[in-house]
C-alpha cells in the first residue's frame, strides 16, 4: 500500500469488475491505485460486488460515502447496486491496459473465466476495434478449470506443469471443452501422461486464441489481461504461436497492477473521468 | 439375402441385419472404451435373435464415427448416405431426415429412393447433440428418461444461456439456487436444443416430410421442443436409435451379387 492518506486527496473513485469467475474491485485517490481486491464471484453478482468493495474498503478507514464515483463493469455489470454507471469490460481492459503498461499498448488479449477478448486500442487506451467469444468454453477460464478438474491438478499448478513435457505434444483435435474432455479421458488411457494432456489442451487453447487475435491484428506493445494472464503455459504458447512476446508486469503484488484486476482499474479511471466532468458542469 | 449394418456410433454400437428388405433383428451395445468390441457385442446378439450364424450374412457395410473399427465390414457408407436410405425406408414420404445423436447432429435432404442429396451437420460442438441433455440432466439431478416428461409440465421456458454446455451447466446450478421451477428449466433446455438444432436443419432448407431419427428422438421433450419450433410434424420410426445401422443394412443389400 502506498504511503498516502486518502484524506489529503481530491477524488477517490472506485471500479468493480464483476466477472463470471471472480471479482475485482480496485479503489482509486487521484488516479493512484490506493487499495484493491480480488475474490471469487458467488451465485449473485450483487452480493458479489458488495463483499469485494468491502474487502477494498476494509482497513484503509475509507467508507462507502467517501467514494465519489462508481463504475461496475464486466459480466454482472448490470447488477452492481452501488454503481453510478455500467460501462462494458472491453473498454474498461482497455483503458486499464494503457494504465497498468502505457501508451505502447496497442493489442490486449483478455481471457476471462467465461469470455475471450482480443481488442485493439489507441495510446490513450481507446478501443478501436475487438472481437469477443462469449458463446463457447473453448479457449476460456472454465474451460481451463474443466481440463484440470478432470486431471485433479489444482488450476494453479496446471501453467509450469503443462512445460514439463519434453516436446510440444499435438494440440487435441475437438474445439467444444466437452468433447475434449472425453477426448483427454482416452489419451489417459493410451498411456498419456497428465502433463502430456495438459500440454495437447493447452496447445489448442493457444491456437484458439491467436485465431481471434489475428482476426483484430496483432500490434505492438502486446499484453494479457484476465485470470488466464497468469498461466504460464497459455501465455509461452502464445508467444511461441505469434511470435512476439507479451509484456510483462514486475511487482504486480505490490503495486496492485494486476493483469487480472485490469478492467477494474479501467472502471475506476473511468469513475474519475465521469466525476471530473461533472464537477466542471 | 441376407444383409446387415454396422453403425459404431461415440456411445454405443447398432447392427441391423435385414432379409430382402426386411428387419429380422437389431441390437445395441455401449462402446465404453472398446468400439471395436462392442460392436462383435451387438453383432453376435443381433445374429442371435435372427437365428443365422455368421457365414449366413451375405453382405455387412459400417457407417458411424467409428466405422473404420468394424473390421468385419465388406464396406462403408457415409452417416449422411445411412441416414437417407433409413429415411426413405421408413417413411416413403420422407424428403428430410434429421438424425440428432450422442456427439453429432445431422440433416439430410433424400429423394423417394432414399438418395442422399444435400446434408449439412453440426459435430464440433456439443450443445447440439444429445450430450447436452445428458449433462443438463446431471446437472438439475434429474434421470435422462425422466427429463422430457418433466418438461412437458412447464407453461414456459427459464432463461438460461444455452450457446455452451459448460456454460448452461453454471447457469442450470444458478436457476436451481434461485428456485425456478424444475420444469421450465428442463423445457428452457430442451427449447435450446431445439433451437441449436432448427438453426442447423434451416441452412439445409425444410422439405416434408420431415422424419426424425438418433437416440435423441427417443426423448418427448427434446421431440415437442422441436416440432413447436420447426412448426412442422416430425415422422419418427419405431427404434430410432437404429437408423443408420438399418441405412446400413439396406446398402449392404443393394451392393449383394
Amino acid at each position: 500500500m502506498p504511503g498516502r492518506d486518502w484524506k489529503d486527496v481530491d477524488i477517490i473513485t472506485a471500479g468493480i469488475d464483476v466477472g463470471s469467475v471472480s471479482s475485482k474491485a480496485v479503489i482509486m485517490t487521484d488516479g493512484e491505485i490506493y487499495s484493491w481486491s480480488i475474490l471469487r464471484t458467488g451465485s449473485n453478482s450483487a452480493d458479489s460486488a458488495k463483499k469485494v468493495l468491502d474487502w477494498t474498503l476494509e482497513g484503509t478507514g475509507l467508507k462507502l460515502d467517501k467514494i465519489a464515483c462508481i463504475v461496475g463493469t464486466g459480466y454482472g455489470r448490470v447488477n452492481v447496486p452501488m454503481a453510478n454507471k455500467a460501462i462494458t469490460e472491453i473498454a474498461c481492459h482497455a483503458k486499464g491496459a494503457n494504465y497498468i503498461w502505457g501508451p505502447t499498448v496497442r493489442t490486449i488479449l483478455d481471457v476471462g473465466g467465461q469470455d475471450v477478448k482480443a481488442i485493439s486500442c489507441d495510446e490513450n487506451g481507446r478501443v478501436t476495434s475487438f472481437l469477443m467469444n462469449d458463446k463457447c468454453a473453448a479457449g476460456t477460464g472454465r474451460g481451463m478449470e474443466v481440463i484440470a478438474g478432470l486431471l485433479k491438478i489444482p488450476i494453479e499448478e496446471v501453467g509450469e506443469m503443462s512445460l514439463t513435457v519434453d516436446k510440444e505434444p499435438d494440440p487435441v483435435s475437438s474445439t467444444c471443452v466437452v468433447f475434449a474432455k472425453s477426448e483427454a479421458v482416452g489419451l489417459l488411457h493410451d498411456g498419456w501422461s497428465k502433463e502430456k494432456v495438459l500440454g495437447a489442451y493447452m496447445h489448442a487453447m493457444a491456437i484458439r486464441m491467436c485465431e481471434l487475435l489475428k482476426r483484430v491484428g496483432v500490434k505492438k506493445d502486446f499484453v494479457i489481461t484476465g485470470g488466464q494472464s497468469k498461466n504460464i503455459g497459455i501465455v509461452t504458447r502464445i508467444e511461441n504461436i505469434l511470435g512476439v512476446k507479451r509484456l510483462p508486469v514486475a511487482d504486480w503484488e505490490e503495486t496492485g497492477l494486476d493483469p487480472m484486476a485490469a478492467g477494474a482499474i479501467g472502471a475506476a479511471l473511468f469513475a474519475e473521468a465521469l466525476y471530473s466532468k461533472s464537477l466542471k458542469r | 439375402m441376407i444383409a446387415a449394418g454396422i453403425d459404431i456410433g461415440t456411445q454405443s454400437a447398432k447392427v441391423a441385419i435385414l432379409k430382402g428388405g426386411e428387419v429380422l433383428s437389431r441390437s445395441l451395445a455401449l462402446c465404453g472404451f472398446n468400439p471395436k468390441e462392442a460392436a462383435e457385442k451387438a453383432f453376435k446378439e443381433a445374429l442371435r435373435k435372427a437365428r443365422l450364424s455368421f457365414d449366413n450374412v451375405e453382405h455387412i457395410t459400417a457407417t458411424g464415427a467409428g466405422a473404420a473399427k468394424a473390421t468385419n465390414s465388406d464396406s462403408t457408407i457415409s452417416m449422411v448416405g445411412a441416414d437417407a436410405q433409413a429415411g426413405a425406408y421408413f417413411f416413403p414420404s420422407a424428403r428430410t431426415v434429421i438424425d440428432v445423436g450422442a456427439e453429432e447432429a445431422r440433416a439430410v435432404s433424400c429423394d423417394e429412393n432414399g438418395n442422399m442429396l444435400d446434408f449439412v451437420l453440426n459435430s464440433r460442438c456439443a450443445a447440439g447433440a444429445g450430450t447436452f441433455i445428458e449433462a443438463m440432466a446431471r446437472a438439475l439431478e434429474v434421470e435422462l428418461e425422466e427429463l422430457g416428461p418433466l418438461s412437458l409440465k412447464a407453461e414456459k421456458a427459464s432463461p438460461i444461456n444455452a450457446s455452451c454446455v459448460i456454460f448452461s451447466e453454471s447457469d442450470v446450478v444458478s436457476l436451481i439456487h434461485r428456485q425456478e421451477p424444475k420444469p421450465e428449466i428442463a423445457r428452457a433446455i430442451y427449447d435450446a436444443m431445439a433451437d441449436r438444432i432448427s438453426s442447423m436443419v434451416h441452412r439445409l432448407g425444410i422439405k416434408p416430410h420431415v422424419v426424425l431419427v438418433g437416440g435423441v428422438a427417443k426423448d418427448v421433450g427434446f421431440v415437442t421442443s422441436l416440432k413447436r419450433k420447426l412448426h412442422t410434424e416430425l415422422l419418427i420410426p419405431e427404434g430410432p436409435v437404429f437408423a443408420g445401422s438399418v441405412g446400413a443394412a439396406l446398402t449392404a443389400g443393394k451392393r449383394i451379387g
